[in-house]
């Protein structure tokens, strides 16, 4: 059982889904309790998987016992088992989450929701294990289709907001898929670590270039790298709750960790940074990316929408963290998708709770918010602490370790833009906090006596998610040490 | 020289903490609340007591917290500066308790639960910055402060609160994310360690502009000790109830602000090394500068709130300034002054208070007579803002005397002068204060009716420390032994 | 000159997904760009299976040779007869991926149209506003 526990993260909620799907027409509540039965054993075969990596070290799983170069094989090295206990833990979170809001928004649509929920998570965890190129192609075609299902559930606005993902993301995984392509041709080869081995001890010819550059824009597509992030306000933003709550930690960190990948396990990053050096271009996009997100979260009344708009500037962090070529800005970026994966998390699960009890997320809607819901605005300070980067929350580790590989790249921009976003998040979130904790002021409201606000909180489905998030990110930052030491350092040695 | 682990500094940040938890969940019942203020409070006296008499042996105390970063842990590390500090924080935050029942409870106020709990895990915080063993630790205790007073700044909730939360805030967290942050950083990736040493932690050659740039990002970096022109959040914050102000200006706060900026010139750069490079002369500048110019706005400023702020701004330079002198006596009379001028500043703030509470007024225009009507509390007054101008009798000689020895030591005159011309402008702007309260003419008196002084609660905490002031005077001993200990002066 | 001849394949295959890529970017027409949407797949399909051609070859499924006896005959294979069964079986996936795309995509175009009683991006914006 133990030896198969690679496949079985994957493969248990792959057949849940069906039997998601069969059980909900006659049981929708079933449904979300076999969600939740389904992401609980795959966060422990996770976990064990982690616990293997950390003691034995990296795992090679293959399908059908077929030898690696021919057949599919799961790779399992020390990052991504973290990053796949990640996406179950979150996953698990979302699921219970979802209860109240999904009969609230989706009334009959419980069982496609919760199946469409389990695959879109097969998918996200088959990306991230697989040591094969092409099944990486299906499987992220696999969560994307069902992102775009999820996402137009709620209607109304939804539906021409999930078209244009669905084109901008399509465009993405084919550009992933002729990268892919021009890989093959050179070396003839799909399993990711033989393609390495060939591609090492071949002279870097216009091929490989080519096959780099579209599978990096391939996946900016997909990761809302500015300028390419158009597509993902309006799509996060008019998602039903839980759907967003589950794809914004998720997808784009997901198709971040692939970058990661491709530059480390498939394309030599000795090839990237001393032969290509594209390096500062890319952190300068990075930059620009920091600084827009920022500028245009500042100007979003939504808080949704500003949420998303955070998305793309925390993109900007991992980008430039990864192409600073050195140690430290790897271990940032590596460390922030985890960070930022449980941080987003936070941050939507409490806003989620606030539409599903105040009915939208504008800032006006905030007034009296602390009054009315203070466990949640406990998650949400916090959320919003780590986003800002206050010790000892995971946000202000990331931190740390992108600002001391900018200083040690001397790539000025990005430790500045990196400060600046500090604190533009400092005053987007305090703004917030000033309208929930402010009462209205006389000389808005002349001769009203303002109501008096009563507590009323968010069920406990949603807010046991909401807290357990807020504690990890507080304990994630606790534990910077160890899972630098163990997990991330360990990947950074095989190629720095 | 020994080092003992031990729980006892991190106990004393968990009393306070668990303190906040026990006050928010009693708001039922007042007298419960105000019970479990004081209880931890007099927790916190014993255990800092029981720390005391090692400390002063010459030693230490350790506690590792977690290892956050690899090499690189939280953790708790007691010596003589820091002691001083926690007890200046911890018997001060008895007295401001004490006071805020007697301040909130008449005028009323609204959320007191929530004023009492976060003051107590404001002094949690405080506790921590003290007792912190690397610029890690200090830097997210100095965050959790920021955050933990900022509903203390807009206790009020108005339009008013709003702007002067709007600007402590903005100023406290641009500087600590800004500035603090990457030099912190910087620090570390250039020596590998961020644990305080007297002999500083640059051993390695390094870039002496890279030095430079370090130390005005630290100095400006830890905004709370109010720094020009750094300090423009100071007066905004005087919106608070007077309580607030008192724990802002006095104890916490802005302590916690020269607080850091001492250990990191002590115990990151270290005197020798700001002695022998031209880093020295750097911050004795900006903190001349700051403590001219503010002594200067504070005599034109008829709120009196606002004065007392503008004097604090000006004592706060001193006590850098102090440092930056980077001799032993000049370091040591600085820390001391961190105690001194806490008693001093916080009796003069109270009696503020206490004006306001008995008679509504808060513009020192409005204040003509009043001695005759309040003696007690005038007179108070009248100590305090001697102990601040250093005056003999009270407390604030001494650490002056220390600061003027440093500065000869050095050899450096200009210094002297600075403190000269400085303690003239001290009381150019508070004697006027006190002379025209008592010594007015009859029909100049703002205050025709007969009014009484205010109540116990709010006059007996100014009295209490202007008793402490004077105590400080007889007995220097109290403080300037940790000082001594943690410069490693000889008694 | 030679180039082309010799590339001929990866030319057309180049133009074909360019097209598609434009149409799916610069059209307005939602059924417009998923029709690009199929074309610059179909690209992409062409590109793998002419990268798996060879001159002359054949599909690779080997014929098995028997003797009288029907006996099987060892028989050498000479990979140059047939064409490269790993792009093609890859494009298998492809083209069933591309098709639930372009399903999804054309359900999604219905909702659209039933919502904002249009096709045309623009006319959409403007509902919207």
């Amino acid at each position: 059982m133990i030896e198969q526990a690679p496949a079985l993260i994957v493969v248990i909620p792959l057949i849940s889904a069906l039997f998601i799907t069969i059980i909900g027409l006659y049981q929708p509540r079933v449904s979300w309790l076999l969600t939740i039965i389904t992401f609980a054993l795959s966060s422990i075969f996770a976990f064990i998987c982690l616990k293997q990596v950390v003691t034995v070290g990296p795992i090679s799983y293959v399908f059908g016992n077929w030898p690696a170069p021919f057949g599919i094989e799961y790779a399992i090295d020390h990052l991504n088992a973290l990053i796949v206990l990640m996406i179950c833990v979150v996953a698990f979170l979302v699921a219970i989450y979802s209860k109240h809001d999904i009969i609230k928004e989706l009334g009959d649509k419980i069982p496609h929701f919760y199946s469409l929920f389990t695959l879109l998570v097969t998918g996200l965890l088959g990306i991230t294990l697989t040591g094969d190129a092409f099944n990486l192609y299906v499987l992220l075609e696999i969560s994307a289709l069902t992102s775009y299902a999820l996402l137009a559930l709620s209607g109304g606005r939804a539906y021409i907001a999930t078209f244009n993902y669905l084109i901008m993301g399509t465009i993405g995984a084919c550009f992933y898929l002729l990268g892919v392509g021009y890989l093959l041709i050179n070396t003839g080869s799909l399993n990711m670590a033989d393609i390495s081995v060939i591609l090492s001890s071949n002279t870097y010819s216009y091929t490989v270039l080519v096959a780099f550059l579209f599978i990096m824009i391939g996946m900016w597509t997909k990761m809302a790298l500015f300028p390419l992030h158009s597509w993902l306000p309006n799509a996060y933003t008019y998602a039903p709750t839980s759907t967003s709550c589950l794809l914004a930690p998720l997808m784009t960190k997901v198709s971040v960790y692939v970058m990661l990948r491709m530059m480390t396990s498939v394309f030599n990053y000795d090839y990237i940074f001393n032969v290509l050096q594209w390096q500062h271009i890319i952190v300068a996009l990075a930059v620009i990316a920091i600084l827009a997100g920022s500028v245009l979260a500042l100007r979003q009344d939504n808080l949704k929408r500003m949420l998303t708009y955070l998305i793309v500037a925390e993109i900007g962090y991992m980008v430039g963290g990864a192409w600073l070529g050195n140690a430290n800005g790897f271990t940032g970026a590596s460390y922030h998708i985890i960070a930022d994966g449980f941080m987003t998390l936070c941050l939507f699960l409490a806003i989620g709770c606030i539409i599903y009890k105040v009915g939208d997320a504008s800032l006006s809607s905030m007034k009296g918010i602390f009054t009315k819901m203070p466990i949640t605005m406990v998650g949400f300070l916090i959320g919003a602490f780590s986003m800002i980067g206050i010790p000892p929350t995971c946000g202000f580790f990331s931190k740390w370790y992108l600002i001391s590989g900018a200083y040690e790249a001397s790539a000025w921009a990005f430790l500045v833009a990196l400060l600046i976003s500090s604190l533009v998040n400092a005053v987007l979130f305090f703004r917030i906090i000033e309208v929930g904790y402010f009462q209205a002021l006389p000389s808005e409201e002349p001769n009203h006596h303002h109501p008096k606000i009563t507590r009323d909180e968010a069920p406990l489905t949603m807010l046991i998610p909401l807290l357990t998030t807020a504690g990890l990110l507080i304990g994630i930052g606790l534990y910077t040490a160890d899972i630098v030491t163990y997990l991330i350092h360990p990947f950074i040695k095989n190629f720095l | 020289m020994q080092t003992m682990t031990s729980f006892l500094p991190a106990s004393i940040v968990l009393v306070s903490f668990i303190g906040s938890v026990f006050v928010f969940f009693t708001k039922k019942n007042e007298n419960l609340r105000e019970a479990w203020t004081f209880i931890t409070a007099a927790i916190n006296i014993v255990l800092l007591f029981k720390m005391a008499k090692w400390v002063l042996a010459g030693n230490t105390f350790t506690y590792h917290i977690a290892e956050v970063l690899p090499g690189l842990p939280l953790f708790f590390k007691v010596d003589g500066f820091g002691m001083l500090f926690a007890f200046v924080a911890g018997s001060l935050w008895v007295v401001t308790s004490l006071y805020s029942i007697g301040y909130m409870r008449p005028l009323k106020e609204h959320a007191q639960t929530r004023y009492f709990a976060c003051f107590a895990l404001a002094i949690s915080a405080t506790m921590g910055v003290a007792f912190s063993g690397n610029v890690l630790t200090m830097y997210l205790f100095y965050e959790i402060l920021s955050l933990s007073t900022y509903p203390l700044v807009t206790h009020h909730q108005d339009a008013e609160a709003r702007g002067g939360g709007r600007k402590y805030l903005t100023f406290l967290l641009t500087t600590s994310i800004g500035f603090a942050l990457p030099a912190m950083i910087i620090t570390y990736l250039n020596t590998g360690t961020l644990t305080f040493s007297n002999a500083g932690i640059f051993t390695q050659a390094i870039d002496p502009t890279l030095l430079i740039v370090l130390l005005l990002l630290f100095i400006f970096g830890f905004a709370k000790s109010g720094m020009m022109p750094f300090h423009v959040w100071l007066p905004g914050a005087m919106v608070v109830p007077t309580p607030v102000s008192a724990l802002l200006h006095a104890v916490a706060v802005v302590k916690v602000g020269v607080f850091c900026v001492l250990r990191i010139l002590t115990g990151v750069f270290g005197i020798d090394l700001l002695s022998s490079t031209p880093l020295s002369t750097i911050v004795c500048v900006i903190a001349s500068i700051t403590v001219i110019v503010s002594s200067l706005i504070a005599l034109t400023q008829d709120n009196l709130k606002r004065r007392l702020a503008f004097s604090t701004v000006g004592q706060l330079s001193y006590i850098v300034l102090g440092a930056g002198i980077a001799t032993s006596f000049g370091v040591v009379g600085s820390m001391t002054h961190i105690a001194m001028h806490a008693f001093g500043k916080i009796t003069l703030f109270f009696c503020a208070g206490a004006i306001f509470v008995a008679t509504g007024k808060k513009y020192i225009s409005q204040m003509v007579g009043i001695g005759k009507q309040m003696p007690v509390t005038m007179i108070a007054f009248l100590i305090g803002s001697m102990s601040v101008i250093g005056l003999p009798l009270t407390g604030g000689i001494i650490s002056k005397w220390y600061m003027v020895l440093g500065a000869m030591d050095s050899g450096r005159l200009w210094i002297l002068i600075i403190y000269l011309i400085s303690s003239l402008l001290n009381a150019a702007y508070f004697f006027p204060i006190v002379y025209n309260a008592f010594f007015c003419k009859e029909e100049d008196s703002q205050f025709p009716n007969k009014i009484k002084e205010a109540p116990l609660a709010a006059l007996l905490p100014p009295v209490i420390t202007a008793i402490g002031t004077v105590i400080l005077f007889i007995y220097p001993e109290l403080f300037l032994n940790f000082a001594k200990i943690a410069v490693g002066v000889s008694k | 000159m030679e180039f082309i001849i010799n590339y001929y394949n990866y030319i057309i295959v180049v133009i074909i997904m360019m097209l598609g890529l434009w149409g799916m970017l610069a059209l307005s027409n939602l059924v417009k760009k998923l029709i690009s949407m199929a074309i610059f797949q179909t690209g992409i399909i062409l590109f793998y299976i002419s990268m798996g051609a060879k001159k002359g070859a054949s599909i690779p499924i080997i014929k098995q040779a028997y003797d009288e006896h029907h006996h099987p005959i060892h028989q050498t294979i000479n990979n140059m007869d047939y064409a490269n069964p790993l792009t093609q079986i890859l494009m298998l996936t492809a083209i069933v991926v591309g098709v639930a795309t372009l399903g999804l995509g054309l359900a999604l175009t219905q909702r659209v149209y039933s919502e904002h009683k249009s096709l045309h991006e623009d006319e959409i914006l403007e509902t919207l506003s």
